[in-house]
């Protein structure tokens, strides 16, 4: 087997790490800050690529307004129409449920992304419609010496891991961060010094799931827009995010990366356990290490 | 050194308090003036720590009449109550954020108005902090967490500052400064709120002390009757 299949390998691996790190970061902030698991932001994800699909190619369409709203936009305006449905939904919805058990932000995050799912199906195929809007700049191919590899998802690994980075930094290290982490310790505490911190949770759930709809337009001219393809990478995050430790933004985003990474060589080692690797890295990891990778034990 | 001729800052009228289905305080009525030092003091469950949480808005449900500077807050959400006050609240359990530092501690709260103490003046008063400026919330000592939990809401600008049971197991050298600062506090012209066990500590602190018996003042004695009541305080504590 030649260094080159290996590194090919690793470097696909890590693209869709980048997907992982990014939504299980998404994850990972909400769960921190609100203690909701929120199943629906698999769901955003799909919207995310959804609502690129329809500002590129439906827009006549449906709203009977002849633009065309192209991927440098959509990375932009997605999120913003994303993170405002997660304020909508943590404002009449979510925010009922604070003090019930876990179960009850789960159940009905469940529901939102059934309908949601529900939705799409009925308007789209569930096998996928391609997103044609990949723009121009980032098509072809890079020699990168040991292989080629496309432009884009060249892109969608770097674009990704700054935008990861960047939500890691602004929480571990700038006030921002410091009030946000001040109101998940202690929220009663927080407000007393005048901080207010329904509205930082509210906000942040709504970034939580503008991450999701960012991941979904990077994610819409790699693999083709579906209504399923949400809830068939939910699971695998759920995974990473109990791998690398509930409520970890560091170990979120390094083991999305991780994974992404091992499931790749796995492909290339042993194809059969591709799907199943990261689940067998959770039972162990559960068994021996419960908090996870990187979370603190209670 | 009772300050009457001091504005009203904080009046509290007929205030009832409830956790869930316990009716803490009863029809609690105090008022501080600008500039003064007053205590709560009680047994414990008498309802001092709650009526320090009823003026934040931090218990289940309160009722009656809570004026800070003239403004009516008993239905203000919490975080404006600190901004319209100009409130500073130490909390009995201390409340250092684990996962912050001292110096991410002491910048958390924001700025509620101007005049309030710079991060070098802090360490000037206290020095502990500086050493430890870089040290997680949780590794300090008791003492240090208590020091940085006043000088928290020093740096704010608050004016008004509720402080509870800061000298709660902590050792004799330590509440001597704290003392000190306490007293350079009231120099500085802060109004402090103090709920306090430790009698001996607040006594030649306050202006005036208020006796709190199942949530409501059952005796408000100034500095200078403090000898001649001294018996009839000592029955309401049972010292």
């Amino acid at each position: 087997m030649s260094i080159q299949v290996i590194l090919a390998q690793a470097l696909l691996g890590l693209n869709v790490g980048v997907f992982y790190a990014m939504l299980s970061l998404g994850l990972a902030v909400i769960f921190g800050l609100l203690n909701i698991i929120n199943f629906a932001h698999g769901a955003m994800y799909m919207l995310g690529a959804f609502i690129a699909l329809i500002g590129y190619s439906f827009m006549d369409q449906w709203f009977g307004i002849s633009i065309q709203i192209g991927f440098w936009p959509s990375l932009i305006i997605v999120p913003l129409l994303v993170g405002g449905l997660g304020i909508l939904i943590e404002r009449t919805m979510l925010k009922r449920l604070y003090d019930l058990d876990h179960i009850y932000g789960l159940l009905l995050t469940f529901g939102i992304t059934l309908i949601l799912q529900g939705l799409f199906s009925n308007y789209f195929n569930v096998s996928g419609t391609p997103y044609p809007g990949q723009p121009d700049a980032l098509s072809g191919v890079v020699n990168l010496g040991f292989m080629y590899f496309p432009t884009y998802r060249l892109f969608a690994i770097v674009f990704s891991l700054v935008v990861c980075f960047a939500t890691w930094y602004v929480i571990e290290h700038t006030k921002l961060g410091s009030r946000l982490r001040a109101g998940v310790e202690n929220p009663q505490l927080t407000q007393t010094f005048g901080l207010n911190v329904p509205l930082m949770v509210t906000l942040t759930f709504g970034f939580g799931a503008a991450l999701a709809g960012l991941a979904g337009v990077l994610a819409a001219p790699i693999y083709s827009v579906s209504p399923l393809m949400g809830a068939d990478l939910i699971i695998v995050v759920f995974a990473v995010v109990v791998i690398g430790g509930m409520g970890s933004i560091m170990g979120a985003i390094l083991s999305g990366l991780a994974l992404g990474l091992i499931e790749g060589l796995t492909k290339v080692f042993y194809p059969p356990a591709a799907s199943t690797v990261i689940f067998f890295l959770m039972v162990l990891v559960l068994l021996f290490r419960p908090a996870g990778l990187f979370g603190k034990e209670k | 050194m009772s300050n009457e001729a001091g504005k009203e800052l904080l009046k509290i009228e007929n205030l009832h308090a409830w956790y869930g289905e316990s009716h803490i305080l009863h029809g609690m009525e105090l008022t501080v003036h600008e500039g003064e030092v007053i205590t709560l003091l009680g047994r414990n469950g008498s309802g001092r720590s709650t009526t320090l949480k009823a003026i934040l808005g931090i218990v289940g449900r309160r009722t009656g009449s809570i004026r800070v500077r003239g403004v009516e807050v008993i239905n203000m959400p919490t975080h404006k109550i600190a901004h319209v006050g100009r409130l500073g609240y130490c909390p009995e359990e201390r409340g250092i954020f684990a996962s912050l530092n001292v110096e991410e501690n002491l910048e958390l709260p924001p700025t509620l108005a101007e005049g309030g103490m710079s991060v070098d003046e802090i360490y000037q008063m206290f020095p502990n902090l500086e050493e430890r400026r870089y040290s997680q919330g949780s590794k300090l000592s008791g003492g240090e967490q208590q020091m940085l939990a006043i000088a928290r809401i020093l740096r704010t600008g608050a004016t008004l500052l509720l402080l509870d049971e800061i000298t709660e197991g902590l050792a004799p050298v330590i509440l001597k400064s704290l003392d000190g600062v306490i007293r350079k506090l009231r120099e500085r012209g802060y109004t402090i709120v103090l709920v306090e066990q430790n009698f001996r500590f607040a006594a030649p602190l306050a202006d005036r002390h208020y006796v709190i018996e199942h949530g409501r003042v059952v005796e408000a004695i100034d500095a200078a009757d403090l000898e001649a009541k001294q018996e009839q305080l000592n029955r309401h504590l049972s010292v």
